[in-house]
């Protein structure tokens, strides 16, 4: 289970546009980087996120190894309808986070 | 340019000629890190959802709550809600009468896992240390650096300020040239802070990863090429005892972010 710090209103007005921002403790290991044996560490990154608002895809990345480790994402969406938004975090070595938050709209 | 180097020449001789006593404060005004940062990272810090640091506090918080083993009892248990420990990391290093001698806060929290929880020592930079460290250090955000007024300490302060004032390494430098003398100067394009430790343990964009305030002196002595104190060293603490009187008053910031 990966740490995740999620900060998105739990409430808004309808046609109102909210800020969603996202971070998630991963190494996003490059690959590139020798170990303590000299010999380099197994690359280990997340590929991609994706962030559907009540089954509807709203926002998507394709990360890529020169991204930091425990990646900062932040991007907006419109408030339609109450319902749940699903942040999911998908990474290589069969990594796959998946964090749900719920959104009131009035 | 030339005039530039003329005047840290000149202030250099002037640190010669007039060398300043051992336990005088420093030279007001302190001036925390922060202020030198760039304003990204300076809003990284401000705004908790942006601070990775809290990565760690979380982690923190779950393990306050939560028995190491099934017959140990929780950080909770003998300290109830962590919000009870406000002010403690603003008064760290202090004395431990067991071991007849000051112990950081890193320590503290290992000692009182073996003490009580019956559980070995996290190693040095210990992701859960840090988390616990992070999370105690949290609750003095914002009050003023109060290092105790204890006597047993003094010694070790001095021999602290001392370490502080000595030369070391290939570089023959010693903390208080650059952080005292030449704080504010520049170096390869960078300010050189007054190293204030104000906000320990924090996250740092070059490690890109939380860490202590042994890891960062540690750095700074390899940085001039000298043998880096063991991290669980009296000497550390030492040192560490003089750098939480030299930032006296200022703001804990814990955990903080920094380049």
């Amino acid at each position: 289970m990966a740490r995740v710090l999620i900060q998105m209103p739990s409430r808004a007005r309808r046609g109102e546009v909210i800020e969603v921002r996202a971070t998630i403790a991963h190494p996003m290991e490059t690959g590139f980087r020798p170990g303590a044996d000299g010999r380099p560490v197994a690359r280990n990154i997340l590929q991609r996120f994706n962030c559907r608002y009540n089954g509807e895809l709203v926002f998507s990345v394709e990360l890529h190894p020169a991204i930091s480790a425990n990646p900062y994402l932040s991007f907006y969406t419109v408030a339609t309808d109450s319902g749940t938004l699903e942040l999911e975090w998908l990474g290589e070595n069969g990594f796959r986070q998946l964090e749900r938050r719920a959104l009131q709209v009035t | 340019m030339r005039r530039g180097w003329g005047l840290l020449a000149a202030l250099a001789l002037l640190g010669c000629t007039a060398p300043p006593t051992l336990l005088a404060p420093p030279p007001p005004p302190q001036r925390s890190g922060f202020a030198d940062m760039g304003a990204a990272t300076q809003a990284m810090q401000r705004e908790d959802g942006a601070n990775p640091a809290m990565l760690w506090v979380q982690d923190g918080q779950q393990l306050w709550g939560q028995a190491p083993a099934a017959q140990s009892k929780a950080c909770a248990s003998c300290h109830g809600e962590v919000v009870s420990l406000r002010g403690v990391a603003a008064r760290y290093p202090a004395w431990d009468t067991l071991l007849q001698r000051p112990v950081n806060l890193g320590n503290r929290i290992n000692l009182c896992r073996q003490r009580h929880q019956g559980q070995p020592a996290w190693p040095a930079e210990h992701a859960s240390l840090l988390g616990l460290e992070a999370l105690v250090g949290l609750q003095s955000r914002g009050l003023p650096i109060a290092p105790p007024a204890d006597p047993r300490l003094e010694p070790f302060r001095e021999r602290g300020a001392a370490l502080f004032s000595q030369r070391i390494g290939q570089f023959d430098l010693s903390c208080a040239i650059c952080h005292d003398q030449l704080a504010g100067g520049r170096l390869a394009g960078v300010t050189i802070p007054q190293g204030q430790a104000n906000g320990y343990p924090l996250y740092r964009l070059e490690w890109q990863d939380l860490g202590s305030l042994p890891r960062r002196i540690r750095n700074c002595m390899t940085g001039v090429r000298a043998q880096p104190l063991p991290a669980h060293s009296v000497e550390m603490v030492e040192l560490e005892l003089h750098l939480a009187r030299r930032a006296l008053g200022m703001a804990v910031e814990t955990p903080a972010v920094r380049p």
